[in-house]
Parts: C-alpha cells; sequence; structure tokens
C-alpha cells in the first residue's frame, strides 16, 4: 500500500520559491497498475522521486506499507528500497561496468542475498536473455537493455516497482514488448507497479491513470471508477 | 560505518573493472615517492649495517690513541701500563712525503703509514702479489696503493725515497679495510715498518704527523666502558681517545643526515604525488555520479557506497606503493655504483624489509587519505540523480562544515606532520618543513582563487570568443583552477628550489678554487730551507705568490683563566669548544691581511703594533674559531709556544675564505711578536704550464727531501670532480621531482578533461572549428600554466633561500634566468597536457559525446 497524503513540493530559485506539487493525495492499492501522465514540466518525475522515497516532500506525507518516507533518514530510506522498491528508468541506467548478469545482481549483493548469481541468471532468463548474460550494457540494445534493467528491478521481489518513461527511448514495437514484460511482472507476481510516461495508449491500458497539471492532480481514473460504482 | 560483507567487496572489484586502470594511473602518482623512500631507507640501512661489521677493521683495533705531537713520556708510560694489563698494542704514525722513484724520476706527494708488525688487528691486507704484508716488517720494504705505481711509472720491485730514507716496493695494496674514498685521491697510501720511520728524518720539528695507537681488547670486553675511567688522563696528556662504537655512531650519523635530507625530497615528491591522487580521483569521482546514484535507488548505503569506492582506491594504492617500492629496491641496488668513491665502507646490498614496508604503509596511507578527500563527496550523491541530473560539480559540492571531511582534512594534515617528525632530525625542523609545505599550499591556493577573482572581473565581452570562452572556463562552476595551480605551482617550487640550492652551494667551490692566485705549495719547509726553496722556485723563472712562516702553538689561558680550570661544552653548544681549546694551532704573522681574509670587526695591526715588541702582543682571530672560542675583541689570550707563554690581545676578527687554496690561518700575529719563536714556512708558487709543476717538486724534492708539496691543480680536479658529481646527484633529484610532476599535473588535468571533451563536442555540434577549440583550451591552460609556473618560481627563490641561507649558511644568488626557463617547461608540459584533452574532443563524434552526457 502506498498512500500520498497533501504531498507538496517547493524549489528554491533564487528568492522566489516554486511549487512544483501542490497538495497531491492518493492511495495506490497492492497489486494495483497505475500510470501517472501528464504533459512535460507538470511535475510527475518529481513526484516519482518522492513515492519512491528518493527524496522528501516540502510537505505532505508518503506512506509505503505504513512507513512515513520523510521521517527516515536517508540510509534507512536506501534499505527501504533495497528490500521493497524496485526502478526502471527511460535511460535505462546500467552500470555500465558490470555484465547484465552483474547489474541484476547488485541488489541482491547489496543485501547480502545467499545464492544471488543463481537467482540472477533465472531473472535474466525470465526476461528472454538467457544468451545475453555476459554482455556489457554498450554491447545490448535499447530493448536488451531496458530488459536487464526490468530483471534487475524484480530481483529482490519487490513490493513495488516505479517506471519512469520505460519506453520513451525504444521504438514502438519494442516498447510494446516492454510493456508487457511489465503487465505479466505485475499479474504473475502481484507487484505494485507505478508507470510515469506522457504516452496517453500506453497509460490508457494502465488499471488506473493519474493525470498530473502544474503540480496538481486534475484526475484520477480510480476517483472515477469509484465515484460511478 | 563500512561494513563490506564478502559480496560487497566482490561488487567493489567487478565495478573498478574498466577503471582500475584509470585509477591506478592516478594512485601511481605516490610510486615514485616510495620509490625515494625505499631506496634511501634501504641503502642507508645497508651501509650503516656494513660500517657495524666493518668499523673494528676499519679502525684497526677496539680503540686508538691520536695525537699531532710526539706522545708525551706520560702518555708512553699510561699505554705501557695498559700492555702490561695484556692489552696488546700497535703503533702507525701517519705523515705525508714526496714519494721519489729514482728510476723513473717520478715524484709525488703521497701519505706515509709506519706502522708496528702487529697491525691490523682486525681486518686483512690483501697485497698483490697475494700474502706479501707479513714481508713487509722483514726489511726496507714498502707497499703501496696501485695509483702511486701508475702516477711514479713505477713497478713491484723499484726502489723507493721517502725524505732521506729508501725502501723497495715490494707489493700493491689490493684490498685494505675500510674504503680509500676520496682520501687517496689527495695522497696514495705507502705502508713502511714503524722501525724505518726515523729513517725517512721526515719527522723534525713542526712537520705534519699523526702518532697513533690501537689497542686490541680481550674478548667480550666494551671497549667504552673499558677506557671511560682513564678517558681523563689521556685527555690531560692531549691525546684524542676513540673507540669503535663511537666511529660507528659517528659514521651512522652522518649517513642518517644524508639519508634524512634526501628522505625529505622524497617526501615532498610523496606530498606532491598525493596532490596527483587528490585531483586524479576527483575526475574518478565525477564520472562514477551516476553508477552511484543507481546504487542509491537499489538501496545501497552511503556507507556501502563510500565502501566500494574506497576499497577500490586503497587497492590501487596499494599497487602503486608496490610498483614505487619495487623501483626503489632497483634504484637501490644500482646506488653502490653511482655512490663508489665516496662511501666509508664496502658496502654489502640486501634487502631492507622495514624499508620496504614503511615505504608501502607511508604511501599506501598518504595515498588513501589524499583519496579519501574527493571520494567523500560520493556518500552525498542523492538516488534523484538518476532521474534528473544535475553538474557534476553541483552533486559533489561537500559543506565547509561536513564534519567527516574536516575529520579527513585533520588527518591529512596530522599525517604530514607526523611523517615530517619521523624523518626529520629535529622536530624543530620537521615543524618547518611543515610549515613551509603549507605556506606554498596556500600561497598556491591564494593566487589560484586571485586569477579565478581576476578572471571574472576583468573578463570583457570585447575579446573575442575563443579567449573569453578560455578564460571563463578558470571560474566557472566545476573548474579545476584550485587543483592544477597546486599540482603545477607545487612541482615548479620543489623543482627550482632543488636548483637554486645546488646552485649556491657549488657555485662557492667552483669560483673559490677559480681564484686562487698560485697553485703549488711547498710545507713543512724548515727555518733554515725558506731561503733556499724560494731561491729555487724563482730561479726556474716561478712566481712566489705567498711565503708565510707557521708557529706551531697552544691555548694556555683565556683573560687569565687558564685551559685546565675552564669547563669546555661539546660542540654546538654555548661557551668554549673543547676541541678549539685543546687542538694545536697552527698561526702565522703577517704586515697586511692576505688575499683571501678581510678583516670584518675592530682594525689590522696599527703602525705600531708592526714595529716593536709589546708586552701584550695583537692578534686577528677567524670569526668561525673567535666563536667557538666564545672570545670577542679586547680579550685576552695567551698563547703555549714551545713552553713559552705569549700573551696577546684579540684587536680585530677577519674573514676568511677557506675554499681559496691559499695558506690561511685561524690565527695571525702582529709580526714582533712571534719574531723569535722557532718555526717553518709554507711557500705558495704559481706554475703555469701544469707540465713544469714536476720538475719544480722534482727539483725542490731533491735538494730538501723533507720538504712535501702538493699540486694544487690536480685537487682542484679532483674537487672539481666531486662538485661535478654532487651536482649530478642534485640535478638527478630535480629531474626526479620532474618526473613526479608529470603524472601529478596528468592527473590535475583530467580532472577537468572529462568536462572539457564534453563542451568541445558540444561546441563542434554547433559549429566550432578544431582550431577554434584548441585556442580555447590554449587559453585557460596557459592562464593556469604562467600562474602555476610563476607563483612556484617565486615560492622556490624564498624556499632556496631559506635553505642556502640557514642551512647551508651561505650567501643566497637567485637565478633568475634558469628558474624562470623551469617555469617556462611547467607551462609548455601543462599547454601538451591541455591539448591532449583536445585530441580527444575530435576523436569523439558528437552523437557518442552527447549521448554519453
Amino acid at each position: 500500500m502506498l498512500i500520498a497524503r497533501e504531498v507538496t513540493k517547493e524549489y528554491q530559485s533564487g528568492d522566489q520559491t516554486i511549487a512544483v506539487l501542490r497538495d497531491v493525495s492518493f492511495t495506490i492499492p497492492q497489486g494495483a497498475f497505475v500510470a501517472i501522465v501528464g504533459p512535460s514540466g507538470s511535475g510527475k518525475t518529481t513526484l516519482l522521486g518522492l513515492l519512491a522515497g528518493l527524496d522528501t516532500p516540502t510537505r505532505g506525507t508518503v506512506l509505503l506499507d505504513e512507513s512515513d518516507l520523510g521521517k527516515l533518514t536517508e540510509n534507512e530510506r536506501a534499505r527501504l528500497r533495497g528490500e521493497k522498491v524496485g526502478f526502471v528508468f527511460q535511460t535505462f541506467q546500467l552500470i555500465p561496468t558490470l555484465t547484465a548478469l552483474e547489474n541484476v545482481q547488485v541488489p541482491l549483493e547489496l543485501r547480502g542475498t545467499p545464492g544471488a548469481t543463481e537467482r540472477a541468471r533465472d531473472l535474466i532468463d525470465r526476461v528472454g536473455l538467457k544468451a545475453r548474460g555476459h554482455h556489457f550494457p554498450s554491447q545490448l540494445s535499447g530493448g536488451e537493455q531496458q530488459r536487464v534493467a526490468i530483471a534487475r528491478a524484480f530481483a529482490n521481489a519487490p513490493k513495488i516497482l516505479f517506471a519512469d518513461e520505460p519506453t520513451g527511448n525504444l521504438d514502438h514495437a519494442t516498447g510494446e514488448r516492454i510493456f508487457e514484460l511489465l503487465q505479466s511482472l505485475n499479474s504473475d507476481g502481484g507487484s505494485t507497479i507505478v508507470l510515469v510516461t506522457h504516452d496517453a495508449t500506453l497509460a490508457s491500458r494502465a488499471s488506473r491513470t493519474i493525470r498530473l497539471l502544474d503540480g496538481e492532480v486534475v484526475e484520477d481514473t480510480d476517483l472515477v471508477a469509484g465515484s460511478a460504482a | 560505518m563500512i561494513g563490506l560483507s564478502r559480496s560487497t567487496w566482490s561488487l567493489a572489484w567487478r565495478e573498478s573493472r574498466t577503471a582500475r586502470r584509470r585509477l591506478l594511473l592516478y594512485m601511481s602518482s605516490i610510486s615514485l615517492g616510495v620509490a625515494a623512500l625505499v631506496a634511501i631507507d634501504s641503502f642507508s640501512a645497508n651501509i650503516i649495517q656494513s660500517v657495524k661489521e666493518q668499523s673494528r677493521a676499519i679502525m684497526g683495533g677496539d680503540l686508538s690513541f691520536n695525537s699531532s705531537t710526539p706522545f708525551a713520556p706520560a702518555t708512553d708510560s699510561l699505554l705501557d701500563s695498559l700492555s702490561r694489563e695484556g692489552i696488546s698494542l700497535a703503533r702507525v704514525t701517519t705523515f705525508p712525503s714526496m714519494a721519489v722513484v729514482p728510476r723513473t724520476a717520478g715524484t709525488r706527494f703521497a701519505q706515509v703509514r709506519g706502522v708496528t708488525e702487529n697491525y691490523p688487528f682486525y681486518g686483512t691486507m690483501i697485497t698483490d702479489p697475494a700474502d706479501t704484508w707479513r714481508e713487509l716488517h722483514e726489511g726496507a720494504n714498502a707497499i703501496v696503493d696501485p695509483s702511486l705505481l701508475t702516477t711514479l711509472n713505477a713497478q713491484v720491485g723499484d726502489t723507493l725515497k721517502l725524505g732521506f730514507g729508501t725502501f723497495r716496493i715490494i707489493a700493491t695494496i689490493k684490498d685494505a679495510p675500510g674504503a680509500a674514498g676520496i682520501a687517496e685521491a689527495f695522497g696514495p697510501r705507502i705502508y713502511i715498518p714503524a722501525r724505518y720511520v726515523a729513517e725517512t728524518q721526515l719527522l723534525v720539528f713542526g712537520s705534519t704527523a699523526d702518532r697513533s695507537v690501537v689497542a686490541k681488547l680481550p674478548p667480550r670486553t666494551d671497549p667504552d666502558d673499558f677506557i671511560k675511567p682513564l678517558r681523563k688522563r689521556f685527555q690531560d696528556l692531549q691525546v684524542r681517545v676513540r673507540t669503535v662504537t663511537q666511529t660507528e655512531m659517528r659514521t651512522s650519523d652522518a649517513i642518517e643526515n644524508l639519508s634524512n635530507f634526501i628522505g625529505i625530497v622524497g617526501l615532498v615528491a610523496l606530498l606532491l604525488g598525493g596532490i596527483g591522487v587528490a585531483s586524479g580521483v576527483r575526475a574518478f569521482v565525477a564520472r562514477k555520479i551516476d553508477t552511484v546514484a543507481v546504487l542509491r535507488c537499489l538501496g545501497a548505503s552511503s556507507g556501502q557506497v563510500l565502501g566500494i569506492y574506497v576499497t577500490q582506491a586503497a587497492a590501487m594504492g596499494l599497487v602503486g606503493a608496490a610498483a614505487g617500492a619495487g623501483l626503489g629496491v632497483a634504484i637501490q641496488f644500482l646506488l653502490p655504483n653511482v655512490m663508489a668513491g665516496f662511501l666509508p665502507v664496502d658496502v654489502e646490498v640486501t634487502l631492507v624489509p622495514q624499508a620496504i614496508l614503511t615505504g608501502l604503509a607511508v604511501g599506501g596511507w598518504i595515498a588513501l587519505i589524499f583519496a579519501l578527500r574527493p571520494l567523500l563527496a560520493l556518500r552525498n550523491v542523492s538516488p534523484l540523480q538518476t532521474l534528473r541530473r544535475d553538474t557534476d560539480a553541483d552533486v559533489l559540492r561537500l559543506r565547509w562544515t561536513d564534519s567527516p571531511r574536516i575529520i579527513v582534512n585533520l588527518a591529512l594534515v596530522s599525517s604530514v606532520v607526523a611523517i615530517a617528525l619521523l624523518r626529520a632530525r629535529t622536530p624543530e625542523q620537521a615543524l618547518w618543513m611543515s610549515g613551509a609545505t603549507g605556506i606554498a599550499i596556500l600561497a598556491l591556493a591564494i593566487s589560484a582563487g586571485l586569477l579565478m577573482w581576476a578572471a571574472r572581473r576583468w573578463l570583457r565581452s570585447g575579446w573575442p570568443y575563443v579567449v573569453r570562452q578560455g578564460v571563463a572556463n578558470l571560474y566557472r562552476p566545476g573548474n579545476q583552477t584550485r587543483a592544477v595551480t597546486l599540482a603545477l605551482g607545487f612541482g615548479a617550487f620543489l623543482i627550482s628550489t632543488l636548483y637554486l640550492v645546488q646552485r649556491n652551494v657549488l657555485r662557492q667551490f667552483a669560483t673559490a678554487a677559480a681564484e686562487s692566485r698560485g697553485n703549488v705549495v711547498f710545507f713543512d719547509v724548515q727555518q733554515d730551507q725558506a731561503a733556499g726553496v724560494d731561491s729555487i722556485v724563482r730561479r726556474e723563472g716561478y712566481e712566489v705568490v705567498q711565503l708565510a712562516p707557521v708557529v706551531t702553538m697552544r691555548i694556555a689561558a683565556i683573560n687569565g683563566k687558564t685551559v685546565g680550570e675552564m669547563r669546555p661544552v661539546p660542540p654546538g653548544q654555548q661557551g668554549r669548544a673543547s676541541w678549539a681549546l685543546r687542538r694545536e694551532f697552527r698561526s702565522t704573522f703577517r704586515e697586511k691581511p692576505g688575499s683571501s681574509e678581510v678583516v670584518t670587526e675592530g682594525k689590522w695591526f696599527g703602525p705600531g703594533a708592526l714595529r716593536e715588541r709589546v708586552d701584550t702582543g695583537e692578534i686577528s682571530m677567524e670569526e668561525g674559531i673567535a666563536e667557538e672560542l666564545n672570545v670577542k675583541l679586547g680579550d685576552n689570550i695567551t698563547w703555549n709556544v714551545q713552553g713559552v707563554g705569549i700573551p696577546t690581545r684579540i684587536t680585530s676578527l677577519r674573514k676568511v675564505t677557506w675554499t681559496r687554496f691559499e695558506p690561511n690561518f685561524f690565527v695571525v700575529f702582529a709580526p714582533p711578536v712571534l719574531a723569535e719563536a722557532p718555526k717553518q714556512f709554507v711557500l705558495l708558487a704559481n706554475v703555469l704550464e701544469p707540465s713544469s709543476v714536476a720538475l719544480l717538486q722534482r727539483t725542490v724534492v731533491n735538494r730538501f727531501p723533507n720538504v712535501s708539496s702538493l699540486d694544487l691543480t690536480s685537487i682542484r680536479r679532483t674537487v672539481d670532480r666531486i662538485v661535478g658529481r654532487a651536482s649530478l646527484a642534485i640535478r638527478f633529484m630535480a629531474l626526479f621531482s620532474f618526473a613526479v610532476a608529470i603524472p601529478v599535473l596528468f592527473s590535475a588535468v583530467s580532472a577537468t578533461r572529462r568536462a572539457r571533451v564534453r563542451e568541445g563536442v558540444l561546441l563542434k555540434t554547433l559549429g566550432a572549428t578544431r582550431g577554434q577549440i584548441a585556442r580555447i583550451l590554449l587559453a585557460e591552460y596557459s592562464l593556469l600554466g604562467v600562474l602555476g609556473g610563476l607563483t612556484g618560481m617565486l615560492l622556490s627563490i624564498g624556499g632556496g633561500w631559506a635553505v642556502v641561507r640557514y642551512i647551508f649558511k651561505t650567501p643566497f644568488a637567485p637565478a633568475l634566468v634558469p628558474v624562470a626557463g623551469i617555469a617556462a617547461v611547467i607551462v609548455g608540459l601543462t599547454l601538451l597536457i591541455g591539448l591532449l584533452a583536445g585530441r580527444d574532443v575530435f576523436r569523439e563524434t558528437p552523437i557518442a559525446a552527447l549521448r554519453d552526457a
């Protein structure tokens, strides 16, 4: 369960205060597939950073499985991310000096999980890259890199996965396959998925859409569905 | 804090994969410093060990008793009593003589050693033909250094004349205990049986000779304990007593002082290397921001992140230090060849584990602590950087109040001071050294700050674009102006300081030797021979530059207090130095000051003092000896001249240029005072053609066999050779510092390289030509180079002045042109390295660079 309560994020720019997010509130239940959409500059990425505990809000609270992220120290948030959170980025963010397999091993090794290599090999297998495990990121195509990133995101079987424009750097067909992979991981494993995108078609396939404009929630399909029910 | 599990360790290892070589390059900045420390520590340990093993053999016994005058009857009876107690004694009388081989008519100044049959107690004399040492005593035989035969064109079996004595050369010395060193260059050694010394008739009144007795103690007797109760009695008899342990300690001290000095250069090289490590690691850290942000997203704690990179840096630092230690050991094994002829003993080179481990530990620690400073910034890399990337400079900015940073800074400063304390002779020196380093770093940081300020302040929009861009690079965010200036300036500072010190110290010898007005000196000329020698020189058509009378004497009393009543102090302390009080003075009298001396205090003898003998005669003292004796103008000194007391008063002090090869004296008397004293003479002649010197020496020695003469030209050549070697050694150290500066410079420049390449590529995409980009880099790096070089140059003039003035105690003359040359080379090097970065701009395609960005 992920809860945002009146989350506001402000930045200081010179002597001006700019509010990037204003009083954003919603609840995402375990197992949901949510898309956060909005035009460039609407605050999507900032919101993702706050929800994932990469940053802390100026006001308001973010609760991830009852932990108030704002009250944790940087290192406690890191531990929480290692245990419960997975990430997929637009630019893949694989560590260039590690092979595909080793990239997947990283979260396991950071936690000191035994049998890291076997688990990583299994994950690489599941994203269909069995033969490519020993390649370096620079030797892989964009789609393959993103699949490695997804395998890495699922290494610790996270309760929630955040994906920032996961198909933004990929051609349409490849993007489609990546999206399907995310969907299957959501339905098979029960992981919550929070997807940030400005692609309306992609968003429409999520079970719920939260639309941001100028830092405020202007639409939430769940609320619509809820009010319709 | 840094909980490194086995898996994190393996992650650190794998993650370093492609960066390992680059990181190693940065960390290798310390290698040369480690090499210097290991080489010098190992080698001096080898020398000290060899001294310990050979000191008995060098002395020839456990104890020695020396005197420059014949032993008094009281001394002889004291020695006899020792011998009755079962202590073996051997006698060695050393004196100079002209060696003449009649067959070839060759003459050569030599050191004669008359030895008794049982000499030496320790060590073996190896002769050629073998085993002839014992035959020396079978008749009037001589065993000589091979160099004597070469210069005299003689061979074994020839007859050798020493004074009035005639000897047969039966062998040459292949190897004597201890190394001959420089002494041999002044006069080859000739061993003759002690009982034939008298036949030479050279030990006449006032002649220079050293009488020494060496003693062999029963086994397991400590020489120092043994002599303790007797020391005072020997001293009162004007006999110097030395023990093996004393000699050992003195040699070890000298070696340690020398190695400390060189060690300090090594230490500064290490420090410079540390700066290189810091700026290299800064560049490395900038490359790692993205990876760290991802690791943070994946749940890595700041401790884990720091652990990964500290592990990598420490491992590479250790590899760099190990490479340095290896190089140091290689240098250690080469050193005996380079130093041959300078060492007091034959040095056996062996590995010294302690020196190697110290080098590794000090080098590894310096590398780690300097790397830690930039690495600390990685702790604060936010995982948010995966979503939105700030500039490297913004990400890595640390607050002044960041406590780990303060701790690392403190650890850094205290490590430097601690290592300086370990190396330097005195804590005071260590603090001076740390202080000077601190001042240099501060001055460079301030000048870098000024440059940034000036660039911002005076940058004009009217300037050509490329210049504006280059100058702006100096102060824009992420600039490396401070790091580059520091590396450059410190390198320039170190190199030119070494150069200035070398130049100033060695210049003294060169100029002094060149200014001497004569080149052949005749000494031990007896009173009745002076006119004869003088007339031979003039008859042969040569100039007599100086004919100085020499009167030997000792101090009887100062200001009415006898030497026996005084409490002398050891060297270096305030008071009257015992060596100066007890020494035998060889004084002269003159009407005018000599050409190598000037009166600095008081007045030279007035007409009255020159004309007639008064009750208290006037004397002029040399400044240095006056300081040692703790006497000043107007003090009274009573001299003992052959048992006659002569009261005098100091009426002037002189400064003497000792390095000029002319007869110089501590004490000069007004002539009437010593008119009737027994004396001998020293005569300095000027012989223009070097080939005629030998002929003149031969003529004089044929007529007056007891008169020795030295060819100063050959001594000057020897001195020149030694000075040449010394300056070669110092030049080598300067070159070495230069070699240290290069990797440091690379590291410093590579810190900005990434940003510059990225910008360059961007500019290229926007249409900048190769020439424009090169000019931008040229503007930036030439300013950095000029600033670093110039500041380093100014600092080195200050540093050189301090070292020359306070350590070598000689006047300092800055050599601007060569130092400016060094600065110019530094500027050139900076430009070259800067432009190499420019080359990368053109190697990368815009797409690759922008995607990478």
